[in-house]
């Protein structure tokens, strides 16, 4: 059977799936002097690929998925400031640990629940996470954040900094594609199929058998681990920390950002974050307003007539290309 | 301050979320669409009611009669020409599509008009204060209070005992059922998002004394709408009503007493509840 | 005496003031050829959600095997061998018809939950409901996506799903609904080849398929069971035939 062959190959790596990580190695060659952008784009990249894996692939609608990226930047910030741990590799180990006990712990009440309910259960937690860091102005800086964190050199050999970032990009390009092979396998993993299941119908999979709610807490949880280890990226490669990293703007952007690419097809989140930085970073500063207005108009296109985002529009496409040449 | 000028200023920001929030419920409670946009509405109605005082010398029961018609209309074509096409789609499709209009609203209204805030030229009579025998008091809040209590009045009686809001509570409990009725719950929607939307610009232009007026007021407020709606229960005009004076008081009193923590304590407070029942304090469970 | 396979003693469900089930004294034997009838909202879809973890009764239990099930999920229940269909197709419907095979065989196998070989390489999955899609001769449909397969397709999908979790008590809800009567013989022919070892129990309006198809029948009126026994006896009933079967059978 030609389905059998199909799905037997499917998680088989495609040729075009170098292109990311080689035009992102390129990049560092070629555009020395935007390595800060290029990093703030990997850790984006990482934090849109850890919220594709629920929202994408599990279908659970978080409006708070900023509360783990948080997590882990003031995990990251917090050890570095009051404790010297400032070792990256552990450090970031530590954020990953923190924000996926705090996924862990928030899922096994939160995703009882369905709907609304959810949507308001998920933003309250991000708010409570961003009043407690808020008004624990002594161990967390409070609204000033903590400004000038020091590192050790990555592995001892390879010094952060803030000037220039070359260790930075690196790192975060190590480090976002060692995630990202975890979520690939996950995805591709039979745990991936029936999350998808759960996302296409709860009520088939309850009758499969199938512990659901158990699966959507292991997923929310990895994800939240994974979301950690982009904040703690975040900070590390910053050097600073502030309020910035949980609020409502972050956790909406990255939602938008994932949409924008396609969610659900693991590279949306790629492609969603170079085009939104992208036009950010050129229309932002400058024409805030416009940038914004925008910024509306797409997300409303995207809800009415492109509900897989760009990867969407080019994956049917495709098959109209494909389609014409088969008949 | 004493317990009576804290619980009248506490009731006054709970009126305003009441009249801002209790449309937003009726019309999740009908069509369960998330309506994140909802603040937008208010906040376009402030802007028109506050301008209009300002630039045109309208008086003030003027403005806040052309805020409301001017954004139930609005809410009209919008609901017509948008909403409805994604009744079907998945909430995920509804949030990305609201919080993409309420971009597009904060945008035209700092374009349009500039991103300052915006102050209410109050009427003689609103200014000063109210002697209320006990205790004397800001006018202003007072008629708040007083209208907002008028106002739940007014929709309590038309939701228990008009036939039009038998037909509403309906279709909230079941929408099937009221269909197969021939209930026309499309029509029943647009007219109910039409008035809901016209009481949040009322309560845009009524509150931005107390809430303050600008740009992005839809975003600021998002949570506290959607907390009061999720703590009232949906389609519930009682609900929604006790729970705004709840949460209004509340973050009144905290915000005196607790300056620094006073919104964790209603993060924390509405996560619990709605742990304890997902479907609000006043709602109803469904099957 | 062994105990039946499925068993329903004093079975009640009530929503509020309205009882969908009332009082219900149900026996399933192993390898049952059994059907359920009755009108429209006698309560058969009710008693099947009570059987598989759906619905919690108000009072009374079912019993597997003489086990009480009280409390045990939905779950738990499935992995114990009780499967159902439903009356209205609950699929996976971006997914392609092999895979909505493989998500259930892979349930069966307790292998859903493994997290590091690719779904591909789960080649005993992926035999094993290709295997079901060529009994149900559903293997030209395999690559496509469910949704966009007639509905009369989608029915035989939703029974390839319950049979990939390998049940020893199979619920049929209606499998024949919404299927034009020219394509329906598939189905039946699948129903009728069913292993004889799996005890069915099949919810139908179709009396031609009743008939043929039942060793046993249930008659249910308003949520409780009102006749009982062999298809003979059934039609022979003239009470039965009042209320029901009457107007059924000259329909």
């Amino acid at each position: 059977m030609r389905a059998v062959l199909e799905l037997a190959g499917r998680h088989r790596l495609r040729a075009w799936e170098a292109l990311p990580w080689a035009a992102a190695l390129a990049a560092f060659f070629v555009f020395p002097n935007h390595l800060a952008f290029g990093t703030q784009l990997l850790i984006t990249v990482l934090f849109a690929l850890s919220l594709d894996l629920v929202l994408g692939y599990a279908g659970i609608v978080t409006l708070g998925h900023a509360a783990f990226f948080g997590a882990g930047a003031y995990t990251v910030g917090m050890l570095a400031q009051h404790l010297g741990w400032n070792e990256p590799l552990s450090s970031l180990a530590a954020a990953a640990l923190v924000a996926g006990a705090i996924g862990l712990a928030s899922g096994l009440v939160l995703l009882r629940t369905h709907g609304l309910t959810l949507l308001m259960l998920t933003l309250c937690t991000m708010a409570l996470l961003e009043e407690a860091a808020n008004m624990g102005a002594r161990y967390t800086g409070g609204f000033d954040g903590m400004p000038g964190l020091g590192f050790q050199p990555l592995l001892g050999i390879f010094p952060f900094d803030v000037l220039f970032f070359r260790s930075q990009y690196l790192y975060a390009l190590a480090v976002l594609f060692a995630c990202f092979v975890v979520v690939r396998v996950l995805v591709y993993s039979p745990f991936g199929q029936s999350l998808t299941g759960i996302r296409e119908n709860l009520l088939r999979m309850h009758a499969v058998g199938a512990p659901v709610r158990a699966r959507l807490v292991l997923a929310y949880a990895i994800s939240a681990a994974l979301a950690g280890v982009a904040g703690g990226l975040f900070t590390q490669a910053n050097a600073f920390v502030n309020l910035a990293v949980l609020g409502l703007d972050r956790a909406a952007g990255v939602l938008i950002i994932l949409i924008l690419g396609g969610y659900g097809r693991l590279y949306g989140a790629f492609v969603g974050a170079l085009a939104y930085l992208l036009l950010e970073h050129a229309l932002a500063k400058a024409y805030p307003t416009a940038w914004q207005l925008g910024l509306g108009l797409a997300l409303m296109a995207v809800a009415l007539y492109a509900r897989n985002g760009i990867l969407g529009i080019a994956a049917s496409l495709h098959r109209r290309l494909g389609g014409r040449r088969a008949a | 301050m004493d317990v009576a000028s804290v619980l009248l200023g506490g009731f006054a920001a709970g009126m305003v979320l009441f009249i801002v929030s209790v449309g937003l419920s009726v019309t999740l409670g009908l069509m369960g669409f998330v309506n994140l946009a909802h603040g937008g509405f208010a906040m376009l109605g402030g802007y028109a009611i506050a301008l209009s005082m300002r630039e045109w010398g309208l008086p003030f029961p003027a403005a806040l009669a052309l805020g409301f018609a001017s954004v139930a209309a609005l809410s009209v074509v919008l609901e017509r020409l948008l909403y409805a096409r994604l009744y079907r789609a998945s909430e995920l499709d509804q949030v990305l599509f609201t919080i993409g209009l309420a971009f597009v609203m904060i945008a035209s209204v700092t374009l349009a008009v500039g991103p300052e805030t915006q102050t209410l030229v109050l009427p003689e009579w609103l200014r000063g204060q109210a002697d209320l025998g006990f205790i004397k008091y800001r006018s202003y809040s007072v008629a708040v209070i007083v209208a907002g209590v008028v106002l739940a009045l007014a929709l309590w009686l038309g939701f228990e005992r008009t036939r039009y809001g038998a037909r509403i509570r309906a279709a909230v409990d079941n929408r099937r059922m009221a269909e197969s009725l021939g209930v026309d719950v499309q029509r029943l929607f647009t007219v109910t998002f039409a008035i809901g939307s016209g009481l949040a610009a009322v309560g845009g232009g009524i509150g931005a004394e107390i809430l303050g007026l600008d740009p992005q007021y839809p975003l600021r407020y998002l949570a506290y709408f959607l907390i009061v709606v999720a703590v009232g229960g949906l389609g519930r005009v009682t609900g929604v009503f006790f729970s705004a004076l709840l949460i209004g008081v509340l973050d009144f009193v905290l915000k005196i007493y607790f300056p620094k923590g006073g919104a964790m304590f209603i993060y924390a407070l509405t996560l619990a509840l709605l742990l304890w029942r997902p479907q609000g304090l006043f709602g109803k469970r469904t099957a | 005496m062994r105990a039946p396979l499925l068993e329903t003693r004093g079975l009640c469900k009530s929503f509020g003031a309205l009882e969908v089930a009332r009082d219900i004294d149900f026996r399933l034997e192993r390898g049952a050829r059994h059907a359920l009838i009755g009108p429209n909202g006698a309560g058969k879809t009710t008693l099947v959600n009570l059987l598989t973890g759906a619905l919690q009764p108000s009072r009374g239990s079912v019993l597997l095997e003489g086990d009480d099930l009280a409390g045990l999920a939905q779950a738990k229940r499935v992995k114990r061998g009780l499967a159902r269909t439903f009356q209205i197709n609950q699929l996976f419907r971006g997914l392609t018809v092999l895979e909505n095979v493989c998500i259930a065989v892979a349930e069966r196998l307790g292998v859903g939950g493994s997290m590091l070989r690719p779904a591909g390489k789960r080649a005993d999955v992926i035999g094993e409901a290709s295997r079901l899609l060529e009994m149900l001769r559903l293997q030209g449909d395999a690559g496509r996506r469910v949704a966009e397969l007639p509905y009369g397709r989608q029915r035989l999908v939703e029974l390839a799903i319950a049979l990939g979790l390998k049940p020893r008590v199979l619920l049929l809800d209606e499998p024949a609904a919404g299927i034009p009567s020219a394509e329906s013989h598939i189905l039946l022919d699948a129903i009728a080849a069913l292993p004889a070892d799996i005890a069915v129990l099949i919810i139908e309006h179709d009396m031609d398929l009743v008939f043929r198809f039942a060793r046993r029948i249930t008659v249910m009126v308003s949520g409780a069971v009102f006749a009982e026994g062999s298809p003979a006896e059934i039609a022979a009933n003239r009470e039965v035939r009042a209320v029901y079967l009457g107007s059924a059978l000259d329909a």
